[in-house]
């Protein structure tokens, strides 16, 4: 058999897999079972507007404060962890492999259960704001690491200049390096953030009164309350709405930076 | 009070802009500087010269403390740089530097790499910051590129603009670290142009360089290092055209 037949033979049989695999799934699948309880506009209807104005609202407070918060422990972290400062180095590196080893879950917990119960203090904004602690806590380990690469990624050459110029470390690190840094790092920043946005679900542990919850925790609630899953699938298509256009703009602000760099 | 502030600024022009003595720089095991003297007059252009490796622009890096030196002294205007006492931002405000790869700041258009320093370090407000900034684009033939960022000019224009910004300190004197060898042949020229102006303004230059002809029709004296030592020096007719060393021979029939 010539190489381009054989070629040909196996495209045909990988078309006709992928045929025979739809056909099953159409034939064999309940389709009245997933439309009811899957894609029940009646019930998608009654999550209506709640599932907006409060969970989806909340999803998007809690992560843009978990995310403003980890980026300023973070960068502490980060500058920590570069400091000629020995125990500041010792210090970062602890917290940031500590950190980065725990399950944000028992981190969230810790915050909101074994903290208060310890020493009978509560966090501020109660449970959720004892979650949201844990949640940036957890994620300024992540941006802690990746700030501290984007610093070492900018060019020696950089700092000298600006040195040799006659301006100080400190206004060198905020006028030339973090600038440079933060475009470096934009992408696995953003990373971060959807991460964050997805991981504000694990705030129900804390406990979140009714106008508190976020999308995963009012969707559980709804599926619950309704016996239907279809809240579920409204939840996922919002998280959707709020992911993809940010990693479409970071695409964006690639193409934006090349331009400056 | 009037007689005190005479007599110091009377003092200031007769000293070397820069005194370097008995320099020493080792990285790790490796001596790279070799018990230097060295002096730049105020007002003059000193070109150094050597290959790759002598130890050249190490030297010229210990003049604003970019480089530690291991033992010696460098003294700029009379005051030690490697004092630790020595306020060495303020320092560095009076020594304008250029590098081989220009440093420009990526991240800011060519006004803004020309008044960050002066608004940081020399506390200048934004207009008078634009005004020294403009007047310097001005000079290096590059005033219409003010809102360029560093990416959209070319290595010639970078350079132009990296000398602007050094000299947008005021500095009392310009420290060149080869800074044309990352350019394309053609562009070089422009580059050694505006560094001929700013010689003939009387400026006090001190340039590591590979640009022989620039040594020869600019500088007031050319020194010759080689393997961590100055070998020798002179006028540049008498370096160049009449060397007294084998090593200062050796190296200008593989560059001349």
């Amino acid at each position: 058999m010539k190489p381009s037949t054989r070629r040909r033979l196996f495209q045909g049989v990988l078309y006709a897999v992928f045929v025979i695999v739809i056909l099953v799934v159409v034939f064999l699948a309940d389709w009245d079972a997933i439309r009811t309880n899957f894609f029940n506009l009646e019930v998608a209807a009654a999550t209506f507007p709640e599932i907006v104005v409060i969970a989806a609202k909340n999803t998007v407070i809690y992560t843009v404060i978990a995310f403003i918060g980890g980026l300023i422990l973070g960068l502490i972290l980060a500058l920590m962890k570069l400091s000629p400062v020995l125990p500041y180095r010792w210090l970062a590196t602890g917290y940031i492999e500590l950190f980065r080893g725990l399950p944000a879950l028992l981190v969230i917990f810790g915050f909101a259960y074994a903290i208060p119960i310890a020493f009978q203090w509560r966090p501020p904004g109660g449970s959720v704001g004892a979650g949201l602690i844990g949640l940036i806590v957890v994620s300024a380990a992540y941006i802690a690491e990746t700030i501290r690469a984007g610093i070492e990624a900018v060019p020696k050459g950089q700092v000298e200049a600006a040195r040799s110029l006659g301006i100080n470390p400190t206004w060198t690190m905020v006028s030339v390096v973090l600038p440079q840094a933060f475009r470096i790092i934009t992408p696995p920043l953003t990373n971060e953030l959807v991460i964050l946005i997805k991981d504000t679900s694990l705030l129900f542990i804390a406990g979140l009164a009714l106008g508190e919850r976020e999308l995963t925790t009012f969707a559980r609630d709804s599926l619950t309350s309704l016996a239907n899953a279809t809240p579920l699938v409204v939840a996922s298509l919002l998280y959707l709405v709020i992911t993809l256009p940010l990693t479409q703009l970071v695409a964006k602000l690639e193409r934006h930076n090349k331009r400056g760099r | 009070m009037t007689s005190v502030s005479k007599g110091s600024s009377a003092v200031s022009t007769t000293e070397p802009a820069i005194e370097v003595r008995a320099l020493c720089k080792s990285f790790g095991s490796n001596d790279v500087l070799k018990g230097i003297d060295f002096h730049v007059d105020q007002g003059e252009v000193v070109c150094v010269i050597g290959p790759s490796g002598s130890g050249k622009s190490t030297l010229l890096r210990c003049v604003n403390r970019l480089e530690e030196p291991t033992t010696g002294s460098v003294m700029v205007e009379g005051v030690d740089i490697t004092d630790p006492e020595t306020d060495l931002d303020k320092m560095r405000t009076r020594i304008g530097m250029v590098f081989q790869q220009f440093n420009l700041f990526p991240h800011l258009t060519v006004l803004g790499n020309l008044t960050l320093a002066q608004q940081r370090a020399k506390k200048r407000g934004k207009a008078e910051a634009m005004e020294v900034a403009r007047r310097n684009l001005a000079k290096v033939g590059l005033a219409e590129k003010e809102n360029a960022f560093p990416s959209q000019l070319s290595g010639g224009q970078q350079q132009r603009v990296a000398i602007a910004r050094a000299l947008s300190m005021d500095p009392d004197m310009m420290l060149f670290d080869e800074p044309t060898s990352a350019l394309d042949p053609e562009l070089v020229g422009d580059v050694l142009e505006v560094m001929k102006q700013l010689a003939r303004e009387g400026m006090t230059m001190m340039v590591v360089t590979h640009e022989m002809g620039f040594a020869r029709e600019v500088g007031d004296r050319v020194v010759f290092m080689d393997g961590g030592v100055v070998v020798e020096q002179g006028k540049p007719e008498d370096v160049l055209g009449n060397p007294q060393h084998e090593r200062t021979r050796s190296f200008l029939s593989k560059v001349l």
